[in-house]
């Protein structure tokens, strides 16, 4: 990790500015904020690592464990709301075993929820690494969550 | 609409070209499939010499996608598989036949539309902003070029003065696209006017309003018609550095903003010297990290310094004191590309659309429980009405309309009585709502405006950056009043309560997320108190949302007892012989509906 750390912060100056995109690409890197990222961070910025995680914990987007293969966001902006967002929720949250936040223990899936993904013609929708799943239903869910079986059930 | 499409290759003349919609919404539908599929159809077939086909921005009628145009007919395609393709070759390229099964038939019709222009989601619209969607690739400079593109920054540095620039801009009565409507061309003349040599220009593609797509969907489909308004713009204020400041959710749009600054510098529009007219300007790409509050613009500078993304008291405003204490404008996405636009057209046209006070036009992003979900662009001064009935073709499923819901979180609701209000930023502020950034969100009579009022604050509350003490305390505190109310413990007091919080809130916020966060609960109040009232005095909930006031019932005359709700059941709890009505147990119901969901005769009840 260490290599792959410095690696990163090498492109930087050390500047304030630059914490946010830092912290960007190191989670883009490995998914998560590493402790020893975030320490590193700071040296490197020549800033108390409480500021790095000031800023860090002030964004829904950073995170400071390991998440799944699958990073499944479950949106919760107001036209997937008005058509059933909180049900598409429980759905996920039933077919995966997990809670919101939550990675299963195989580190296949994590779920988190996001306040808009800006599909909000087609809503329901989730977004699974990136890519957009529209009009969500049970069915559709269980297809693109690749759990098939488990709605048989 | 024009009709006429771009050619990149000036000298080569397609017989006819197919326009695949790539935004957000279509490439979801898997539009880069078809648009592959039939690109290899059409070489197959020995056609790619006659005919092209280009990949666009968002056509903004994201319900019917994936979408293609057909130039230069203008036939409108909606609902693509793959499948379809084969067909669509053999019967429109050879034979010259349009393909009726894959056109669009209105939500109220049988007979099919094949023109675009003469679909009712279009027909109302006035594109200006929006003027090349769906007509050029956004990913191609020589495109966006074709049509105009960067004439007006050229008619801008070569014959001009900055102070002209900023007359034509407030002539034109242009304001503030991303909430405030505050109008452009005097911010613009106070950004020139403050004293400081690092003037800097920053464009708010934060779009934070959950609900809403406009910049997204003006990014994918145009990104130049947006980076020669900040050039303009950089022009008039005498700025050399911009930033765009993009929400992470957005990774097309990214792509597409990265992709159209690298080309832009190619072809000299952005840099050193700018069309040799001795103007320099560039611009920096800065991904937003999730947090609602970085689109108010003091928080918004904080996050680009790598400060913790507070808002904080103004005056100074930016245009005195921003980015590294150096006077800053900031505007929305709409805002700026609305730009170029004024500066090739003229101010005096520009002012001839809209109300007295609201010039141009808007997008919104009509979404929710309406049938043609999408984007749409049209004239200030345009009803609500017209809006969701005759653009948006009004609500699904022969229900009923209750509101529309402008200004995202920090807005309001309006209910059917208002529906013929026409839009500007002072007649909706009048009914207590606001313009906003151009979300409009459909409601039915299965929305319940009590829980969505607790929606919003729900999400107020958690976005909230906690400075100040009645914005953190009394959203939370309204929240919790809601969430009884809703979960059937509200009392008869709580209604003035919450009049009381709300105005605490507003009075003592630094920014504008406190000081409009009560707006969704005062509007709702003020037009669905009925509602609040059913959940309060009557313990129902009248849209039957809220899950401590209902109960699932299952209607015997309806029922046949073909079992798919009991197989659906996740508690296993609904019971009864096959063939024969059902019953659920309402004691052990946890009322998730997927009963009702799964029912084909609507037999399932919620009272
Ligand atoms: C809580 C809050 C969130 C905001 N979010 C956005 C946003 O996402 N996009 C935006 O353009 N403006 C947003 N604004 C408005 C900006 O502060 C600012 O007024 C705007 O970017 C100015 O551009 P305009 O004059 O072109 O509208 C927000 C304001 C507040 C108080
Ligand atoms: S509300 Fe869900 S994508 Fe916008």
């Amino acid at each position: 990790m260490e290599e792959r750390l410095s690696s990163i912060l090498s492109s930087y100056e050390g500047k304030r500015e630059e914490l946010i995109p830092i912290l960007q690409q190191i989670q883009g890197e490995f998914g998560y904020l590493p402790e020893q990222a975030m320490l590193e961070i700071a040296r490197f910025a020549r800033v108390p690592e409480s500021s790095v995680y000031a800023i860090a914990t002030f964004y829904t987007q950073f995170r400071f464990t390991p998440i799944g293969k699958k990073h499944v966001m479950v949106c919760r902006g107001t036209a997937c709301y008005v058509r059933g967002a909180s049900r598409v929720l429980e759905t996920v949250e039933e077919l995966l075993g997990i809670k919101e936040g939550e990675t299963t223990e195989d580190m296949e899936y994590s779920l988190e929820t996001v306040a808009c993904i800006g599909a909000c013609g087609l809503s329901p929708c989730i977004m699974i690494n990136k890519k957009v799943e529209a009009k969500m239903t049970r069915k559709r869910l269980t297809d693109v969550l690749g759990k098939g079986e488990a709605a048989e059930a | 609409m024009a009709e006429t499409t771009a050619s990149s290759d000036a000298s080569k003349t397609y017989r006819a070209e197919l326009l695949i919609c790539a935004g957000t919404g279509c490439v979801s539908n898997r539009s880069f499939k078809i648009r592959d599929a039939l690109e290899a159809e059409i070489r197959q077939r020995g056609l790619d010499d006659e005919v092209r086909v280009v990949t666009t921005g968002c056509q903004g009628f994201c319900a019917q996608g994936p979408i293609m145009i057909f130039q230069p007919d203008g036939i409108f395609y909606q609902m693509l598989t793959e499948e379809d393709v084969p067909l669509l070759v053999e019967e429109h390229l050879i034979k010259g036949r349009p393909v009726e099964k894959l056109m669009y038939v209105p939500p109220e019709g049988d007979e099919v539309v094949p023109k675009l222009s003469d679909i009712d989601f279009f027909r109302k619209q006035r594109l200006v902003v929006l003027r090349n969607r769906g007509l050029i690739d956004p990913e191609k400079i020589d495109e966006y070029i074709a049509r105009d593109g960067y004439r007006a920054l050229a008619k801008v540095l070569t014959g001009m003065t900055s102070e002209e620039v900023i007359e034509v801009v407030k002539a034109s009565g242009l304001r503030g696209r991303g909430g405030a409507g505050f109008p452009t061309g005097i911010k613009w003349g106070l950004t020139r006017q403050a004293e400081g040599n690092g003037k800097c220009i920053i464009c708010n593609a934060d779009e934070g309003d959950p609900g809403a797509f406009m910049d997204r969907s003006i990014i994918e489909s145009d990104p130049h018609a947006v980076l020669e308004g900040m050039a303009i713009g950089a022009y008039a204020i005498g700025a050399k550095n911009g930033y765009v400041y993009i929400r992470e959710e957005y990774p097309l749009a990214m792509q597409r903003l990265h992709i159209a600054i690298d080309q832009a510098r190619e072809y000299g529009l952005l840099g050193e010297d700018i069309l040799g007219s001795g103007f320099s300007f560039d611009l920096a790409v800065h991904r937003g990290a999730g947090a609602f509050v970085c689109g108010e613009e003091t928080s918004l500078i904080a996050s680009l310094e790598g400060r913790t993304p507070e808002p904080r008291i103004r005056p100074p405003f930016p245009a005195q004191s921003g980015l590294w204490g150096q006077p800053t404008n900031i505007n929305n996405v709409e805002t700026w590309a609305n730009v170029p636009v004024i500066i090739s057209r003229g101010a005096e046209w520009y002012a001839s659309l809209g109300t007295d006070t609201s010039k141009g036009t808007k997008v919104f992003s009509v979404v929710g429980k309406v049938n043609n979900t999408g984007l749409v662009e049209v004239p200030m001064g345009i009803t609500m009405r017209e809006i969701v009935f005759d653009i948006g073709g009004g609500i699904p499923d022969g229900k009923q309309f209750k509101a529309v819901q402008t200004g995202g979180p920090s807005g309001g609701c309006i209910p059917e009585s208002l529906l013929d209000l026409p839009i500007d930023y002072e007649r909706l502020m009048e009914v207590g709502s606001i313009m906003g950034s151009g979300g409009l969100i459909v409601m039915d009579e299965d929305t319940c405006m009590v829980d969505i009022a607790r929606y919003f604050l729900d999400f107020l509350r958690s976005e909230s950056c906690g400075k100040c003490t009645t914005c953190r305390e009394g959203i939370a505190a309204m929240h919790d009043i809601l969430a009884d109310i809703c979960a059937g413990q509200g009392e008869p007091e709580h209604i003035d309560l919450l009049g009381e919080l709300a105005e605490a809130v507003s009075d003592a916020s630094l920014c504008a997320l406190g000081g409009t966060a009560p707006n969704p609960v005062l509007s709702t109040l003020r037009h669905f108190r009925d509602e609040y009232e059913a959940h309060i005095r009557d313990k129902k909930c009248p849209a039957g949302v809220c899950r401590a006031l209902i109960t699932y019932r299952i209607d015997p005359d309806k029922c046949k007892g073909c079992l798919l709700c009991t197989k659906a059941c996740p508690e296993q709890i609904i019971r009864g012989e096959a063939k024969k009505p059902q019953t659920i147990d309402t004691e052990a119901c946890i009322k998730c509906g997927v009963c009702r969901e799964s029912c084909k005769f609507d037999a399932v009840l919620v009272e």
